[in-house]
């Protein structure tokens, strides 16, 4: 999703580092702009919903699915409540693809230069010597690598999303208007269309709920959340320690400065943290849900 | 040779008599003449008289013995012997074997006459081998009068006469079509048979008092003695007065005039079954009344009460009905007509039919097995008071049926203790079903009730063939109010004569349950039935429950299709029948009823798929484990990652705890210099 944000936020940054005189250690790094984050937003409670509704029928064997269903008023109203996020989700990818294509034409010359560039989404060479260089570190055979702004992990997250727009989003479109598929398409399309819809969906809430999780918000660094995605900001102290390449790239360039930004104030925090949490404690019960569903209950 | 007359004891008018004295006058004569005109006897007895003379017919032997001393004794024993055996008359003794059969017409032409017309007479001309002649009925050197009891043709031994081929068993019942059965038996538990062999009046009817001895026809036919138009002649006879008695009924002369048009004798009096009714006269329901209208009237033997309440019989089914019709065995001359009775009121003397089916029931068959637990006729019917199906305070009105079985049946009484099958709680389920719910709370005195399903008398167990709720007549019992869904199973691959298997097919009540039934528009109903059909299609309702409709519908809601939405519900055919909702002809138009834009394509959804068959559904396969193997090597790859950095993560937040702890208490130190400084 996020592929850069440092030009805009260095606008903004700029204006508030003019006004205000405040030391660099009370001021924090702008990692979001504001559009993704409230794309983030949304696309948490958009996923959160398709996976609840979705899961209920995925696992109607069990009793949790039932008492969910009846939760969302019944299995009709679940499945527009689910349609009704996918609507959400694809807006949200379109969103997305419309900022990109208007990022590139302003601060980019050429796409080339958008997508092999430093900030870029997509992997590149030192992708690769991170992810050797972090195994070795892992075995304990190697210093922690220097990550980047994005780190590999990171970017498998973002085109993780593509992938699942493009097989969740086409075979449930299927789903949503068969008798329209079935015009072209041989009616057993639709049960195989099933399949991957609630497969790829098991496998994205798994994923999200599992290792995105651990990544992002359980690690011991980050633990218990993460909540950069929702401020965008984050303490300078943190870039220096997470993204050392970022930070030594920021200082040599004397970007640093202009892309810090005032800190919020605690309510917000506050309530930025409770939203943080409620959407951990869905994911998780979630997940629980799940591994009860195939290991004890399974049909 | 002069003709000789035989009696017998049903010519009874009194011209027959004089012909009869004449006659007998004419035999003697011809008797004394008769030893002029052929040989004697003793010269054919000088042969026939050997025990071992034995003669040939057809390459058969036979004795051609004859007993002096019987013929000597039987009516003809004035006759010489060549005046039935003809042929040999003034032939050279011996004589040559072959003699022609002895024509008993020569002398008893009258009676010849009858026979020949008669079923037995047509039977022998036809060369019926089981026709009777003159010698099976009369015996051949031994013929008795009928008034000699030893005479087979005498009254009492008449029906025995008959009945050897007239009885069950016998060649005749067997290989002819006789129309009526049991004849022997019906008879001698007749009226008529117990006054003739149980009381030996010779006066009382036998077989051939109405049939005749030798005119005997098929009812069918108009000259037959028990012909339509013939019965209230044949029964008057002996019922002479007959005609004053049933006078109400048939307006005098009409009886006889309109035969055609009013009842006759058997149509109330069944032949052979003719039954004693209880028309004791004379005894008045107030002689009764006067000791039992006293309601401290208590029976010496057990001290039970037996007051009658009088005003009760007046509104009962039976208020035209006087006590001893039931109370039968009174003896009206004395002072207490009760005190001749032995026996307890027997219900079928008038409802024979309804105490048939009683009888094989199982509730008269723990009655026959004297069991204290059986209901009799009075614990359904009541007694004196006993009221009409119809009439609502009857206890066999519709809505008092279920009480009245749940006196014994409800959980805890007496039967169903006894009970070892698999249905309980069976009056609460159907007061709670739809049936019960329409009977008790709608009111609805057409619902099915106890007796609906089960009959009333035939109560039968459902294991048993003849029970209405056997399986094999479940259909026909429903039927009886859902007939247009019989008509539809009935053609269903269920029916048995369309779904030819070894396997048990379903009846109404594998589906809809006995007691419980519910109505088929309620979601339990809806969401019961598909484990209902999952019973028998146990691997198809699994692959069901695959598939969205069945995911759906095992959430709890029924907006979804199920089994019966596509396969029909009473109607169901295999997809090969063109009339099957799912054949390839209406498979469209199922679709449609939900889904309104369903094309050819569209119905080629797979309802019933499964990814576990590699064989039938591939493609669902291998998509599967395509997905499958996605899904774990992608959680493989994370897995590890996560795994192996969450150590080195921890170590090294340890790491920094430390050396921040470190840093603050430089930073301290460093204050304190600065401050000494």
């Amino acid at each position: 999703m996020e592929t850069t944000a440092k030009p805009e936020s260095a606008h903004e940054a700029h204006g508030i580092s003019l006004a205000s005189t405040a030391e660099v250690g009370e001021r924090q790094f702008l990692r979001f702009k504001r559009l993704n984050r409230i794309l983030h937003i949304i696309m948490i409670v958009s996923f959160m919903s398709l996976a609840l509704t979705g899961m209920t029928l995925k696992f109607a064997y069990t009793g949790w699915a039932a008492f969910l269903s009846r939760l969302f008023g019944g299995y009709e109203s679940a499945g527009y409540i689910h349609r009704l996020a996918a609507v959400a989700m694809i807006g949200i990818f379109i969103a997305h693809i419309v900022d990109v294509v208007r990022m590139k034409k302003r601060l980019y010359p050429s796409w080339r230069s958008l997508l092999l560039g430093p900030d870029s989404m997509v992997f590149n060479k030192k992708d690769l010597q991170d992810l050797i260089g972090n195994f070795k570190w892992f075995l304990g055979r190697g210093p922690r690598p220097e990550y980047g702004r994005w780190t590999y992990w990171e970017k498998f997250d973002y085109f993780a999303v593509f992938w699942g727009m493009a097989v969740i989003g086409s075979t449930g479109l299927m789903l949503w208007f068969p008798e329209f598929f079935t015009l072209v398409f041989p009616g057993w399309f639709l049960n195989v269309a099933g399949i991957i819809h609630s497969d790829e969906a098991l496998l994205a809430v798994g994923f999200i709920f599992t290792v995105h999780f651990f990544n992002t918000h359980l690690r011991p660094e980050k633990f218990p959340m993460d909540i950069v995605v929702f401020t965008g900001r984050m303490p300078v102290d943190d870039l220096k320690d997470d993204k050392p390449a970022e930070y030594r790239m920021l200082v040599k360039e004397g970007m640093l400065e202009e892309n810090l930004v005032e800190a919020y104030p605690p309510i917000v925090i506050r309530a930025i943290r409770l939203f943080g949490w409620t959407a951990l404690c869905i994911g998780f019960s979630i997940v629980v849900w799940i591994i009860y569903a195939m290991l004890f209950a399974y049909q | 040779m002069k003709p000789l007359a035989r009696l017998k004891i049903h010519s009874t008018l009194k011209c027959h008599r004089l012909i009869v004295r004449s006659f007998w006058l004419i035999v003697f004569a011809g008797l004394w003449l008769a030893p002029a005109f052929g040989q004697e006897n003793t010269e054919c007895l000088g042969c026939h008289s050997d025990k071992s003379l034995e003669g040939t017919r057809k390459g058969k032997k036979f004795s051609v013995f004859v007993d002096e001393k019987k013929f000597g004794q039987s009516m003809h024993s004035a006759l010489t012997c060549v005046s039935c055996h003809a042929d040999l008359a003034g032939k050279e003794l011996p004589h040559a074997e072959g003699l022609q059969k002895v024509e008993c017409g020569t002398c008893h032409s009258a009676e010849q006459e009858l026979h020949t017309k008669s079923l037995h007479g047509k039977a022998i001309a036809r060369g019926d081998a089981l026709a009777p002649h003159c010698n099976d009925c009369h015996g051949n050197h031994n013929i008795l009068s009928s008034k000699d009891q030893r005479s087979p043709i005498s009254p009492l031994q008449i029906p025995f006469l008959c009945g050897k081929c007239h009885q069950e068993g016998s060649l005749v019942t067997a290989q002819r079509t006789i129309h009526q059965d049991h004849i022997l038996e019906n008879f001698s538990e007749s009226i008529h048979g117990q006054a003739l062999f149980q009381k030996g009046l010779i006066v009382a009817p036998n077989c051939a008092s109405c049939h005749t001895p030798h005119s005997i026809l098929p009812h069918t036919d108009p000259a037959s003695s028990i012909a339509r138009g013939n019965i209230s002649k044949t029964c008057t006879k002996c019922h002479a007065q007959i005609e004053i008695v049933h006078r109400k009924v048939i307006r005098g002369e009409l009886w006889e005039k309109q035969a055609h048009t009013l009842p006759a004798c058997i149509d109330c009096h069944q032949p052979h079954k003719i039954r004693k009714v209880f028309y004791t006269q004379g005894m008045a329901d107030k002689d009764c009344l006067r000791c039992h209208e006293n309601r401290n009237l208590k029976s010496s033997k057990d001290g039970r009460s037996l007051y009658v309440q009088g005003e009760q019989l007046g509104f009962s089914r039976h208020s035209k009905v006087s006590c001893s019709q039931c109370h039968s065995e009174v003896s009206v001359s004395r002072l207490r007509p009760c005190e001749t009775i032995t026996k307890k009121v027997d219900c079928s003397s008038c409802h024979a039919e309804l105490a048939q089916q009683y009888q094989v029931s199982t509730h008269g068959k723990m009655a026959a097995k004297n069991d204290p637990n059986a209901p009799t006729c009075k614990e359904c019917h009541g007694t004196h008071l006993v009221l009409g199906k119809l009439s609502p305070n009857s206890a066999t009105f519709a809505t008092n049926v279920p009480l009245l079985c749940a006196k014994c049946h409800r959980e805890g009484q007496k039967a169903a203790v006894r009970y070892t099958g698999s249905q309980h709680e069976i009056i609460e389920h159907y007061t709670e079903s739809i049936h019960g719910k329409g009977l008790m709370k709608s009111g609805l005195t057409v619902t099915a009730t106890c007796t609906s399903c089960h009959s009333a008398h035939s109560v039968l167990p459902k294991s048993d063939s003849l029970s209405s709720v056997n399986p094999k007549n479940v259909p026909q019992t429903c039927g009886r109010c859902h007939h247009g869904i019989q008509e539809q199973f009935e053609l269903s691959i269920h029916a048995v004569l369309v779904g030819k298997t070894d396997k048990p097919l379903p009846v109404c009540n594998d589906c809809h349950t006995a007691h419980t039934i519910r109505r088929a528009d309620e979601t339990g109903f809806k969401l019961q039935i598909m484990s209902q059909c999952g019973r028998c299609h146990e691997a198809i309702a699994k692959t069901y429950f695959d598939t969205y409709h069945g995911k759906v519908s095992q959430l709890g809601y029924t907006k979804t299709a199920k089994c019966y939405d596509c396969h029909g519900a009473h109607d169901i055919l295999p997809i090969s029948d063109s009339r099957s909702h799912l054949s390839r002809e209406k498979v469209v138009g199922t679709c449609q009823k939900c889904h309104s834009g369903a094309n050819r394509r569209f119905a080629g959804y797979l309802t019933h798929a499964t990814h576990h068959d590699p064989e039938k559904y591939p493609f669902l396969f291998w998509t599967f484990w395509g997905m499958t193997s996605l899904l774990v090597g992608t959680f493989v790859l994370g897995g590890v990652h996560t795994l192996l950095w969450l150590p080195r993560a921890l170590q090294m937040q340890r790491q920094r705890r430390r050396e921040s702890g470190q840093q603050n208490q430089g930073d301290k130190g460093e204050h304190g210099d600065n401050s000494k400084a």
